[in-house]
């Protein structure tokens, strides 16, 4: 399983014929992402197959609108590649076509265009990952967006960060060490984006395939500290975060337009506070991040290998199916294996 | 981007957002001239001088000389970031308090013990008032919308308001379906307590307040204080502008407003190439693509024993320009005592990196230690070029190994 995207989403690329746009469609159809459809307004009817050293393995059809492109390929995600001043405008087009997952690529969207965007978004049938952010990767599946696929390997760990070159960091530590991961998902830099770490949290909570979850964040807003008293409420899967910017001097702009301490607001230690009170393993150092993951889950393993030896098998069985209240005694594990074996009992 | 107090000002009057008249001089000569012209001779009594830095606290912050250091005097008390002069002869101790100013450095609590140099001063009419409050327009990220707030609490620092008594600010989000609506407008004026023709001024103000934020494209607004006069107007005392960097391409005529002695050297000049340069203060120069990753290798190098003496985003294309660029700039600081780049190639290539590296180091010349790790997509083949270059680097395969090196160098 994985969260967002699959082998078999089908996707649209909006600003498929510039240079950005056309580099990294080639690097998702090698990926073995569907791309389906291409937008751009003024060149539908044409087949687009690249140009220069991007070629595309086949042609991609080309429309007009994404209304065109979503009935005639039954398209379910695009990306946007559109430059900041029509990149907006690119969003709201693909809402009101009503594409469940866009991903929006673009850096340098202004606010003022964002906020109108936001609200479009609530009630509507689709999920913005980004503006300004690396995209989301289901491993040896599918990617929608600009990281580089290899350093990706499947598996059981979700991966939501805020920036780009760091989750690449993360993710190779993880990959490194054997760790493979569900799906990671970029939710970009900007003061305003679709899905914040809380929504992205969410989605892998809900995924029974992932078993642990990191959360990289950095400073800036407090969309950690939201995410963090979500975690603490509803989260039993392990949670581990680092948060970027520790270092960084009140006031300015670190990169990111989101990430400025403001009015004392938005500091790192603020941040961390909040995170180990809600029980999130903080990793102090970048460099250590993968290998705590590897800890965590290694404890858990233990964990699960001493409780199977207390408790027989059938027992365990019976108090999961019968007593759900029961669950929060048998521990974590057991409790992630519960909506799987009551859908059974349900057909049954 | 800021702008000074007085270019907010200005613009604020175009969207009829009430000032008080108000002159910006660079010379004693022009301060004391115009002062005579403008105010003495037309009857004013009291004028304000007011130091235009970008830096807050102006009003506590004092005057020192740039050469000497020594505190500026005058009238036998310190020379301070806002002067209020009056009893007479107005024009004359407008020159005498300009020349004590003009070039001089002027130190408040935002601006740290180095100060901001003074260039710019704005003359205002002086006024009699009756009550200052604080009106201020920012984005909510939590909902995504703008919200307008406003406190009695004026002449105060707004964070401070916030922490101790929160329920004297008064909010309204501007929904953008619908816009800043009417009743909105009444909420906060008898929020803030005002009746008459002062709750109407005040109408009129915040109303034109929110649609210059909108139009201008501003990331933050703040009047404060927004003061209530004597005779029941309501005017914009001071006022402090930020703009969207995002949307600056909207408004072309905003360059001419920047003013680069309010921004560090080494910064401006980083901006020519593209390059997003913040000088800090520690000793470890660092070099890395990506603005998170930036951050991470910052607090890797704290961790490690050293401080961060900048952070500098290279971006995507680190090609051999932008690279030998960003080591010049870099290496201009003087503090740096080691180098570390961290280059994680995704879409880049890092042989790619590494030939620009190396490319870039026989233009600038580093006598530096050069902590280098790349990572990612073709990092073996980097490797090898650098350790093949005949140059000194210390590479470092992944991030834990570059922390380790950090701390060698400076337990070396």
């Amino acid at each position: 399983m994985s969260v967002l995207l699959n082998k078999n989403t089908k996707l649209i690329v909006q600003g498929i014929t510039g240079s950005e746009g056309t580099f990294h469609t080639s690097q998702m159809i090698q990926y073995g992402t569907k791309v389906v459809a291409g937008v751009t307004p003024g060149k539908g009817g044409t087949d687009y197959s690249g140009k220069g050293e991007n070629i595309f393995t086949k042609p991609v059809p080309i429309f007009n609108t994404v209304k065109d492109a979503v009935a005639k390929t039954k398209a379910n995600a695009t990306v946007i590649f559109v430059p900041p001043p029509f990149a907006a405008d690119a969003i709201m087009e693909a809402i009101d076509a009503e594409i469940p997952l866009i991903v929006c690529i673009t850096e340098g969207i202004p606010v003022r265009d964002m906020i109108p965007v936001k609200q479009a978004l609530l009630n509507s049938k689709s999920t913005l990952i980004g503006p300004n952010c690396p995209g989301v990767i289901t491993p040896d599946e599918a990617k929608i967006g600009i990281m580089p696929g290899f350093i990706h390997k499947k598996g059981t760990v979700g991966v939501v960060s805020r920036s780009g070159t760091l989750t690449y960091e993360a993710v190779k530590q993880l990959t490194d060490l054997g760790l493979g991961q569900t799906s990671c998902i970029g939710i970009g830099g900007d003061p305003i984006i679709g899905t914040q770490h809380i929504d992205a949290v969410k989605l892998f909570n809900e995924d029974p395939e992932t078993e642990a979850i990191i959360m990289i964040g950095e400073i800036g807003g407090t969309a950690e500290e939201e995410a963090a008293a979500y975690i603490k409420a509803n989260v039993k899967k392990p949670v581990i975060s680092f948060i970027a910017g520790r270092t960084a001097p009140p006031g300015r702009r670190m990169g990111h337009a989101g990430a400025i301490i403001s009015g004392g607001k938005g500091t790192a230690e603020d941040k961390i506070i909040a995170l180990k009170a809600a029980g999130i393993h903080v990793v102090e150092s970048p460099a250590q991040i993968g290998i705590t993951v590897k800890n965590v889950l290694d404890g858990l393993a233990k964990k699960k290998t001493t409780k199977a030896k207390t408790k027989t098998a059938p027992v365990v069985e019976e108090i999961i199916i019968d007593v759900p209240v029961v669950t929060e005694v048998v521990g974590e594990v057991v409790a992630e294996e519960k909506p799987k074996k009551s859908r059974k009992t349900k057909k049954d | 981007m800021k702008i000074h107090e007085y270019q907010a000002k200005e613009l604020l009057r175009r969207y009829n957002v009430p000032t008080l008249k108000g002159f910006v001089v660079f010379s004693a000569e022009d301060a004391g001239k115009i002062t005579y012209e403008e105010f003495e001779s037309k009857g004013h009594k009291v004028i304000v001088l007011k130091s235009q830095v970008h830096a807050g606290g102006r009003g506590k912050g004092t005057v020192y000389d740039i050469n000497t250091g020594a505190e500026m005097v005058l009238f036998d008390k310190p020379v301070k970031g806002v002067n209020i002069l009056k009893d007479g002869n107005i024009a004359d101790k407008a020159y005498q308090f300009s020349k004590a100013t003009l070039g001089n450095k002027l130190v408040t609590i935002q601006t740290g013990a180095e100060g901001s140099i003074v260039n710019r001063l704005l003359i205002e009419e002086g006024v009699a008032i009756e009550k200052e409050f604080y009106a201020g327009i920012v984005l909510d990220r939590a909902t995504g919308m703008n919200v307008v707030m406003v406190s009695t609490e004026g002449g105060v620092e707004i964070e401070k308001v916030a922490e101790e008594t929160p329920e004297k600010i008064i909010k309204e989000f501007i929904d953008p379906k619908i816009g800043f609506q009417g009743y909105q407008a009444r909420t906060l004026g008898f929020g803030l307590g005002l009746k008459g023709e002062a709750f109407k001024n005040f109408i009129h103000f915040i109303t034109n307040l929110v649609i210059a934020y909108n139009e201008l494209d501003c990331s933050l607004m703040e009047i404060n204080p927004l003061v209530l006069t004597k005779d029941g107007r309501i005017l914009a005392l001071d006022a402090k502008i930020t703009f969207d960097e995002n949307a600056l391409y909207r408004h072309p005529e905003y360059e001419e407003m920047r003013d680069i002695s309010e921004e560090s050297p080494l910064e401006v000049e980083a901006s020519k190439y593209n390059l997003n340069y913040i000088k800090l203060d520690g000793n470890v120069g660092c070099m890395v693509n990506g603005a998170g990753l930036a951050m991470a290798t910052m607090d890797l190098i704290q961790l490690s024993g050293g401080k961060p003496a900048n952070f500098l985003d290279v971006g995507g294309g680190a090609n051999v320009e932008r690279i030998a660029n960003a080591f010049r700039i870099m290496l201009s600081d003087p503090n740096v005592k080691a180098v570390l780049i961290n280059i994680f190639g995704g879409i880049v290539r890092c042989d790619k990196v590494a030939e620009g590296i190396i490319t870039a180091l026989q233009t600038v010349k580093v006598d530096l230690p050069v902590i280098i790790r790349l990572d990612g997509t073709n990092a073996i083949e980097g490797a090898e070029l650098l350790k093949n270059s005949g140059m000194e680097f210390k590479v470092a395969i992944n991030f834990e190994e570059a922390a380790k090196l950090v701390t060698e160098v400076f337990a070396a």
